[in-house]
Formats: C-alpha cells, structure tokens, sequence
C-alpha cells in the first residue's frame, strides 16, 4: 500500500478509502430511496397521463414535460432553497438530505412514468379483449395479464434509467452532500491528487457492474417466452 | 324460441357517421350452428364484438337465455345492465378470435385454467383437471407446461378453443378463426370445429371458409353494407342464393 500512499499528500490510503467507503454509503442512500419513492409515484403519474380525464392527463403531461426539461442540478437547488425564497420558511440542517431526496424522486419518477407508459401502450389491444370475454376485472387484467407483460418490455430502458441514477447522485453535491463524489472531490483538492477520482470511477463502474448482472439475469429469466 | 341462447333485436351501431350495423335482428337456439359470412367491412366482425360486448350497442337489444343485457330508454338508446348483469353475461359466452389472443406470459395449461379459477373461483385441482381433459380433447396433451410461442398457429388456435371451451359457456363465437392460418393448419383447427358441431355445441362462426360453413352450419346469414341480405339453411344459401349480391359474393368461391 505504500506506493498508493505515496500518490496522496499526508493522507494514508485505507483513510481515503474509509472517506470513499462514508460516501458510498450516502451515494447508496440516494440511490436507494430514489427507486423506493420513483418506481411507484413513476406509475401514479403514467396512469394520470393516460387518463381519460383530460385536465388530469395534461396536468401529467405538463409535469413530465417540465421535469425532463430542465436540469435535475436546477430542480434539486430549487427543492432546497425554494421554501426559504418563497415562504421564507427556515428549514432545518436536514433539510439538504429530504430536499435531495424530494428532487430525485420527482425527477426519476417522470422518465419511469414515461418508460411505463410506453410499455402499457405497447401491450395490444387483444390482450384486453381476451381478459374482458373471460370475465377478469380491470384490476385482474391489469395485475395479471397486462403488468407481467409490460415488465419484460420494459426492462432494458428501465435498466438504462437505474444505471445512469447510479451515477447522478453525484449531484447531490449542489446541495453540500457528503456522497462519493463530493468526498473525492474534496480529498483531491487536499491531497493534490487525482487517485481519488480514479477509485471513485471504479466504484462507480462496479456498483453499475452488479446491476448489469442483476438486470441480465432478470432478462434471462423473463426469456421464457416472446410475442 | 323459449330455447333461444342469445337472441339480438334490432341492433345499431354507428361509429361516428358511419353506420355499420343497421338493424339487425338474429337468434340462436341451443345447439344450433350458425355461419355469417360476407365481404370484409360488411359488418360481421362489429356484430360480434357487439354480441361479446367488446362494443356497445347504440340501440336494440340483446338478451342471454333469461338474461337481458340490455333494456331500451325513452329514446330508443340501448343501456347496458350493471356490472353483475354483465358479469353473468360474461359467463354465457366464449370468443375465440383470429389472432388467438392467448398469453403469451402463460403456459398453454395456465391459459386455459387461469380464468376458472381467478374468475369462476374454481377449485384449482378441478380447474387443472378439467384444463387438461379439453386439451387432450383438442388433440394437446403433452403441451400443457409449453408457452403459446412454441406452438404452431393452429395448436395455438385449438388452445384458445380450449380456454373458450373452459369456461363452460352457452354459446361459442367465432371470428374468423382460421384466416391467420395456412390450409394444412386451418384443416386440423376446422375438424376440432366439426367435432364440436357434432356435439351439438351452440355456435356462431363468422368465416371465410364456405365448403366448411355450408357442411357445418345449420343456418347461414349472409351481411353486406351493415344489414343481413339473406338468410336461411346454410346449405340452400349457399347452393341456391337467392339474392344477386349474394351470387356476386359467392360467385368468388369455387364450390367444393
């Protein structure tokens, strides 16, 4: 380990790796309550959008346009400080992390619902006709016919959304977050060295490596059949 | 006609101004046969759709056994009864389709099995059971744990029977049945048909298949341009058709 403690200015290397390894965690974070809060309001909005319901659809419509629009960068600086600036409300120390939280949420919920929507419009129409002759409920034939369905169609362009949150979290560092890229940025700047970055890229690769696999093997397993 | 399966009056149906069904009045007794055939857009497929419920009526009325599923407001507008009602109408029908429509999620057995079931609250051992004897009967066993996919057109047409035939319905419609399917496969899908003819099976079968619908069929409507021209047995229409446009449609057939 010597030799990599000698790219780095005081600092051991098993430190910066332990800074790295903080934040991993907080990257993970992140990344884990994004999809926790996405895939579902992701659904919510996909429905809203084809509603029947006109002003529901547009409303939809008008959302998914604006959050695509614009920089997820902007929309989180906008959740943090927007309800200083306009209520002039005094959020807490806290707050950075539910309005990172918030901003990612709302933002990776609009490409799903999209992705969901493509995929549900996608199932053809026969499929219903079939389930609505044999008797099964709109609810039956949307849980057990139409979804299983729509879940194999949309799984690599939801496998490309996952793969890329995975690296935008490294935008929370707008909001002053301690995720890993933050804390590799900060490690560089005091060590004058760019061995930081460089673990930080391999981390990230191989966090985006895992899901690969992960995303493959569902593949593999949804193969059984075509249509 | 106290024997009467389902009995339709008087239908309407337009799409916007178009209107493709005009007054059509049919009814099926138990056990009967019955072929419609005619030029494509002459309404065959929207009277089924409107018989399966797949569209609605605009007027007219339409009655399963002791069922109506619809009743007549002051206007003449048809409205359909509420979710029960067409529930219950559900139950006294099956639709097999030209494309099949089976799913492709399900394995050949689950397609057949998974409405009685999920929908007729079947026992699931009774359900397999009886899944399984219809597929022997359409000559699949053996191909009970495959997917749709792996079948042949035809195999997969005798699966969509079978799931139709599952849910033990008063009266089987057919929709072309046989048009996305080259003549060796439509033969052995045609055979499962006459079998079930022989059982006295209640049928509606919209074809293009005239030798079949003639040999098959106990009566025969013939539809043009949203109305019924003709009707009768289907072997005296289809051997002596009265009308001229009848004998201009049929003309394009070679008898055999």
């Amino acid at each position: 380990m010597e030799f990599l403690d000698a790219l780095l200015k005081g600092m051991s290397f098993d430190v910066m790796m332990g800074l790295l390894g903080n934040g991993l965690i907080m990257t993970s974070k992140i990344f884990i309550v994004t999809l926790i809060g996405s895939l579902p309001l992701g659904v919510v909005i996909a429905l809203a959008r084809m509603s029947k319901f006109k002003p529901l659809s547009w409303l939809a419509q008008l959302y998914i346009s604006i959050l695509r629009g614009t920089p997820l960068m902007l929309q989180l600086m906008a959740i943090m400080f927007g309800p200083y600036y306009l209520f002039g409300l005094q959020m807490g120390p806290d707050w950075k992390f539910m309005a990172c939280y918030i901003g990612f949420i709302l933002n990776y919920a609009a490409y799903f619902a999209e992705i969901y929507r493509s995929g549900i419009q996608s199932i053809p129409q026969g499929q219903y006709e079939a389930a609505s002759v044999l008797g099964y409920t709109r609810a039956q034939t949307f849980m057990k016919i139409v979804l299983p369905q729509v879940i194999k169609r949309i799984l690599p362009a939801m496998g490309n959304e996952i793969i890329t949150l995975v690296k935008d979290t490294s935008l929370a560092f707008v909001l002053g977050i301690m995720e890993m890229f933050t804390q590799a940025k900060a490690i560089a700047a005091s060590q004058v060295s760019m061995l930081p970055y460089v673990v930080a890229a391999l981390i990230y690769w191989v966090c985006c490596l895992v899901i690969e696999f992960i995303l493959n093997r569902v593949e593999k397993k949804l193969d059984y059949y075509h249509d | 006609m106290t024997n009467a399966v389902v009995k339709l009056e008087h239908a309407r149906k337009s799409f916007g101004d178009n209107e493709v069904l005009k007054d059509i009045s049919l009814t099926v007794s138990k056990g009967d046969v019955l072929a419609i055939i005619g030029p494509s857009g002459g309404g065959k497929s929207t009277l089924l759709r409107c018989l399966t419920m797949l569209e609605t009526l605009d007027a007219g009325s339409l009655s399963y056994g002791d069922l109506s599923v619809t009743t007549t407001d002051a206007q003449g507008r048809a409205v359909y009864g509420g979710a029960d009602v067409i529930r219950e109408a559900k139950t006294r029908f099956g639709l097999v389709f030209q494309s099949f429509n089976l799913f492709p999620h399900y394995t050949v057995l689950k397609n057949v099995t998974d409405a009685l079931i999920c929908v007729q609250k079947m026992p699931k051992d009774a359900a397999l059971a009886r899944g399984r004897e219809l597929l022997a009967k359409m000559g699949l066993s053996g191909k009970e744990d495959m997917v749709p996919c792996d079948l042949s057109g035809g195999q997969q047409q005798r699966v969509a029977i079978a799931r139709a035939l599952a849910m033990n319905p008063d009266v089987l419609y057919f929709d072309e049945p046989t048009s996305a399917l080259d003549p060796e496969l439509t033969r052995e899908v045609l055979k499962v048909i006459r079998e079930l003819a022989a059982e006295r099976m209640t049928m509606v079968i919209v074809t293009h298949e005239m030798s079949f619908a003639r040999d098959v069929a106990d009566q025969l409507i013939f539809m043009d341009g949203g109305v019924i021209v003709e009707q009768g047995r289907a072997s005296d229409v289809i051997n002596n058709p009265e009308h001229e446009r009848t004998k201009a449609f049929l003309s394009n057939y070679q008898q055999g």
